[in-house]
């Protein structure tokens, strides 16, 4: 199973190599990817296109997972990083940071740190035993992203002339700004390898905190583990391409309806679809209207908000 | 794999409480008791709603410090148990089985494999075979692949007691095991639990949240009374089911009939 995911993932990856203003044919891909060929088509390819088309696959694993872990850590299938304001409070950190004039290091710092902080509150507010509830979790992720929403307007209110523009390019989240993807894939491979030990635990967390630690898990270590994964992904992904928002939430649902809840195989299989599923989302959004170029997160919001909708509407316990 | 220690000491009881007392914000559940609870017995405890059953269930569970006192398992503290071999040791079936993700019966039954996995193992051909056989045991043959959400709420609590009875553990912790059950299905739990603490040979014990006094005077050779205001009474069956005992405890006279042999309270 989790190989035909890899070939989908591949398939992407070629098929956004391929498209765009210059149509290449497979031949050139390979030549450019494989040969060293040189020439216009594989600048094109190694120089623009590859970057992106990894950036656009490594932020959507990354959010992919990212949701995947937050739907077990917080036991609610709703849990998705910029549904919860997770991505807003790494904007505000990474706005905060552009607008004190910080380097590239300081505005990623500020974007985890920011995320980090944005998942405690949610956290913090909305879970103790027992005592949350869908609708309390959710609001609360609401108002966190509303106050974050808010808290971006005014740093972009206040911002000088010469720093409105890098502040909005980051918020688009387009990948086509991410010049260094691949720091942010080692972040998703690495994140993956330190989850998988843990799989299992997870899948005994979802029984239940009491139930899971009476089976001999460590709840409270794991606990901290999720928080800072997901945190870590989150920020990463937010980042590279910005705020894309409702892959952390469709692509586990979707992978959930088809191999089941077993998180041993949903969290390797949520990273490829997601991966996937942005490096098509970020090719449509490039050629859909070419010349024009749209910002991913606007075609994923396009799908991502009825999907929720859907699931929010058919969900059969909203009080539990 | 556990060569370097031998857990638990053979000798001992399951279950040991002693000096226990339990304090949840100001409010004092229970005052200093003791008891043990030795290989073959069914322990009950009793008490009104908030009387703090299910914290001193925990906290025999070793999911939460006692306020003064220690509780010990197989002999030894709980802190002295690693996780996992605890988990092998002592089970509990939870008052409330959250289901937010839909899942299938078989892997949730599965599920209480967990503790007797390796880090990277998964559930073999025995492991389902087990779960098979639990699922069997609780009523629910058959139903392997059904999804938890479709089932009705006693069904469910079956697939609770058969994920706690996959999980094989010596000492049951059973909180309101009878929850959602219709009478047929209370009494084959309650008989299922005591063939397989009575089954010589196998080490195994009960701890119980019972709500039913009568339920409790056929089945329980130990019973806990707590009466809500910090008393506890605890001692054989037949020194702690008493009419004035329990009237008083529950706040509502009973009288005490013998029928045929058998102990029944009925509420004036």
């Amino acid at each position: 199973m989790l190989g035909v995911l890899l070939l989908g993932a591949a398939g992407a990856i070629v098929l956004s190599l391929r498209a765009g203003e210059l149509q290449l044919d497979l031949a050139a891909v390979w030549s450019a990817l494989v040969d060293d060929a040189g020439g216009v088509s594989a600048a094109i390819i190694l120089e623009l296109r590859l970057p992106r088309a990894v950036a656009a696959f490594v932020s959507g694993g990354l959010l992919a997972t990212a949701g995947a872990l937050m739907q077990v850590l917080l036991r609610n299938p709703l849990a998705d990083p910029y549904i919860l304001g997770i991505s807003g409070g790494a904007a505000v950190g990474a706005l905060g940071a552009i607008t004190l004039g910080a380097a590239a290091f300081w505005i990623d710092a500020m974007a985890f740190a920011g995320a980090l902080t944005a998942m405690l509150v949610v956290f913090g507010l909305a879970h103790g035993d027992g005592s949350w509830t869908q609708t309390r979790l959710l609001l609360t992720g609401v108002i966190v992203a509303a106050g974050c929403g808010a808290a971006v307007s005014m740093l972009l209110a206040l911002a000088s002339d010469t720093r409105v523009m890098p502040m909005l390019f980051w918020m688009m989240g387009d990948a086509s700004a991410a010049a260094r993807p691949w720091p942010a894939g080692v972040v998703l491979v690495l994140a993956l390898l330190a989850v998988m030990p843990f799989a299992r635990d997870l899948n005994v967390l979802a029984r239940g905190e009491l139930t899971a630690r009476a089976l001999g898990v460590r709840v409270q270590r794991l606990r901290i583990v999720l928080y800072v994964l997901a945190s870590l992904l989150t920020a990463t992904a937010v980042t590279l391409v910005g705020s894309v928002g409702f892959v952390g939430l469709i692509v586990p649902h979707l992978v959930r309806l088809v191999l089941g809840n077993d998180q041993r195989v949903l969290i390797p299989a949520a990273a490829l679809v997601g991966g996937t599923l942005l490096t098509l989302a970020d090719t449509a959004a490039r050629t859909l209207l070419a010349p024009q170029q749209l910002p991913v997160g606007v075609l994923t919001a396009m799908i991502g908000v009825p999907v929720f909708l859907f699931l929010l509407s058919r969900s059969p316990r909203s009080s539990t | 794999m556990n060569a370097a220690r031998r857990l638990p000491v053979d000798a001992a009881p399951l279950l040991e409480a002693e000096r226990l007392a339990l304090q949840v914000g100001e409010r004092w559940l229970c005052c200093e008791f003791s008891l043990s609870l030795a290989a073959g017995e069914c322990l009950v405890l009793l008490g009104p709603n908030g009387a703090g059953k299910t914290t001193l269930l925990h906290t025999l569970a070793g999911l939460r410090e006692p306020t003064v006192g220690q509780v010990r398992l197989g002999g030894l503290p709980y802190a002295a148990w690693p996780a996992l071999e605890a988990a092998r040791y002592r089970g509990l079936l939870a008052q409330q089985q959250p289901d937010p993700f839909a899942a299938g019966v078989l892997e949730t039954v599965l599920v209480g494999r967990h503790p007797h996995l390796g880090r990277w193992g998964w559930e073999g051909a025995e492991d389902v075979a087990i779960a098979r056989r639990t699922l069997a045991e609780v009523g629910l043959a058959g139903f392997e692949q059904r999804a938890v959400h479709t089932l009705s709420g006693g069904e469910r609590q079956r697939v609770a007691i058969a994920a706690l009875l996959t999980q094989a553990p010596r000492l049951f912790l059973l909180d309101e095991p009878l929850n959602h059950l219709d009478l047929h299905h209370q009494i084959a739990t309650l008989e299922l639990f005591q063939r397989l603490v009575r089954e010589p040979g196998t080490g195994r014990g009960s701890v119980m949240v019972l709500h039913d006094i009568n339920l409790a005077a056929r089945y329980a050779d130990h019973i806990i009374l707590l009466d809500g205001r910090g008393g506890v009474i605890a001692g054989d069956r037949d020194a702690v089911l008493r009419a004035d005992l329990l009237g008083q405890a529950f706040g509502h006279p009973l009288r005490r009939i013998e029928h045929e042999g058998r102990v029944v309270f009925l509420p004036d």
